[in-house]
């Protein structure tokens, strides 16, 4: 692997985001928006229940990761989205560029806006709204870990999706976290869905990330070896998104759909 | 990037096949570009040429067949093989939304470009570009835009320059311009150059050898100076013309 290859990837990304204002704002604005309205959601609730339950690091606190995951998602996607839009694939891929550069070149362009994103999602909810980390302890560590690996994998999987179908199959590809909040149980126990959603949730990474997120908040025990699994389960799913896409890259390759991407008549 | 003995062509290709289900784009092909050597890929819409490039690029899995690029299989060294290669094609612009400056960086990255600013200014001298240096590519007229792609397919001083029609958006006084650009870099650089283009004129003027694609298949290559007048036709074009109309009076016509 070759770091100016993968270096290239991510400074095309740099130099997109320093030369539009427009595409900027995003980074940063839609999370503000999801702290500012859940930050009041969470303070209203707080004040009209009576039960002990602390709803801003248990709700908010819930947004705030799922909305990290979410970013994490979109900041590969956008970057792949990129060649898509404008018709670049001939000119990438017909350079020296391995598939491992070139998706950890996405990925690298991804950890960057990711942590924009998380970074104002952090400074209004402790800020404004009191969210305190303490209350989640070392467990906020593998937290981020298996959502930010998970995010990935959901990420180039969508790339691989878009490629094998082409670009008009950018539109499914985000609504995909609406589809998997509710099976992620985000806002509430695992306990509460049926056993066939439960089943599905297992599979899921991020489902372990906000049972242990709850069980910290109510100073219940939670297991480490528990995180540690889902930690290699969403490493485990990471690396199926890497076979994917290398999968569908050599059936592009194969069947000419690199070379003539831009028509938007794949099929 | 190491080099490439002087004598070794600079691309191989041999036995090259593609087949779309029951369909042959590329029937089994081959041909070789010598160094200092432009070659034009002539032949009639759908005829394979794009095919043909695609491969030589790697963006597309052949059916059958080889290509080396200065003695490097691409098949199993592909990364090797294409850091000598570089190519422009009037239907791949560089993105629209970086300036000319941050296209030709980015590029410089992917192709690992020694004393890229360097380079850089040479290029932008040759293709009269240094104005725009910090002008989006997408602001730019097609001609412009066209030497842009010249000079990022100029970055990595290739030993196999794949040009698909490098001038079809340009006036007559900058296509002369980079005819001469093109084959000074050929002369001074030793690189190979293969060249498609539907200007016969052009071709004439640049190219030292030709081959005629159709239906897949080379159905006749020569000096494209002197083609003409060995199958009693006045000029290239009125050849062309003739090679595409009837394909089936020609097959077998290569020497």
């Amino acid at each position: 692997m070759k770091i100016s290859r993968l270096a290239a990837i991510a400074l095309r990304q740099f130099y997109l985001y320093r030369g539009s204002f427009a595409r900027a704002v995003p980074l940063f604005a839609w999370v503000t928006i999801d702290m500012v309205l859940w930050g009041f959601m969470t303070k209203y609730l707080n004040g009209i229940t009576q039960s002990k339950f602390q709803f801003v690091p248990a709700l908010l606190g819930a947004v705030l990761f799922w909305d990290f995951m979410t970013r994490v998602m979109q900041g590969v996607s956008t970057a792949f989205f990129e060649d898509v839009w404008t018709r670049n694939f001939l000119n990438i891929f017909s350079s020296p560029i391995t598939i491992p550069e070139y998706l950890g070149g996405l990925l690298f362009s991804c950890v960057v806006t990711s942590m924009v994103g998380l970074t104002v999602m952090i400074v209004v909810a402790t800020s404004v709204f009191g969210l305190s980390f303490a209350a989640y302890g070392a467990m906020i560590v593998p937290f981020l870990l298996v959502l930010f690996f998970f995010g990935l994998a959901m990420g180039i999987a969508g790339c691989a999706i878009v490629l094998r179908l082409g670009p008009a199959a950018e539109w499914f590809i985000w609504p995909i976290p609406a589809l998997m909040a509710p099976f992620s149980a985000v806002y509430y126990p695992l306990a509460t869905l049926p056993g066939w959603m439960r089943a599905v949730a297992r599979l899921l990474p991020p489902s372990y990330v906000f049972e242990g997120m709850r069980a910290a908040v109510a100073g219940q025990h939670y297991e480490w070896a528990t995180l540690a699994a889902a930690t290699a389960l969403s490493l485990v799913d990471l690396f199926l998104s890497y076979l994917f896409f290398a999968y569908i890259f050599r059936h592009a390759v194969r069947t000419g759909l690199i070379a003539r991407y831009s028509a938007e008549s794949v099929t | 990037m190491s080099s490439t003995s002087k004598t070794e062509a600079v691309l191989k290709v041999d036995g090259l096949r593609k087949d779309y289900g029951a369909v042959s784009a590329v029937k089994g092909i081959g041909f070789a570009v010598q160094p200092n050597e432009v070659v034009g890929l002539l032949g009639p819409n759908g005829a394979g040429k794009t095919t043909t490039i695609s491969m030589i690029l790697g963006v597309l899995e052949p059916t059958a067949g080889t290509i080396e690029i200065g003695g490097i299989d691409l098949g199993r060294r592909r990364t090797r093989a294409l850091e000598r290669t570089n190519f422009a094609a009037v239907y791949a612009p560089l993105p629209g939304n970086l300036t000319v400056y941050e296209n030709l960086r980015v590029f410089g990255l992917l192709y690992s470009v020694k004393d890229f600013h360097q380079r850089l200014e040479v290029l932008l001298q040759q293709f009269d570009l240094a104005r725009f240096r910090n002008t989006k590519c997408g602001v730019l007229s097609s001609g412009e835009q066209t030497r842009v792609s010249l000079a990022k397919a100029m970055l990595n001083t290739p030993r196999l320059l794949l040009l698909d029609e490098p001038t079809a958006s340009i006036d007559p006084a900058s296509a002369r311009e980079i005819r001469e650009t093109i084959r000074t870099f050929v002369h001074s650089s030793g690189a190979g150059v293969l060249w498609t283009s539907h200007n016969m004129y052009e071709v004439e003027a640049v190219c030292d050898r030709v081959m005629f694609l159709s239906h897949g298949e080379i159905i006749l290559s020569g000096d494209p100076k002197r083609l003409p007048a060995e199958h009693e036709k006045s000029t290239l074009e009125e050849l062309f013309i003739s090679v595409a109309r009837e394909p089936l009076n020609w097959e077998g016509a290569q020497s």
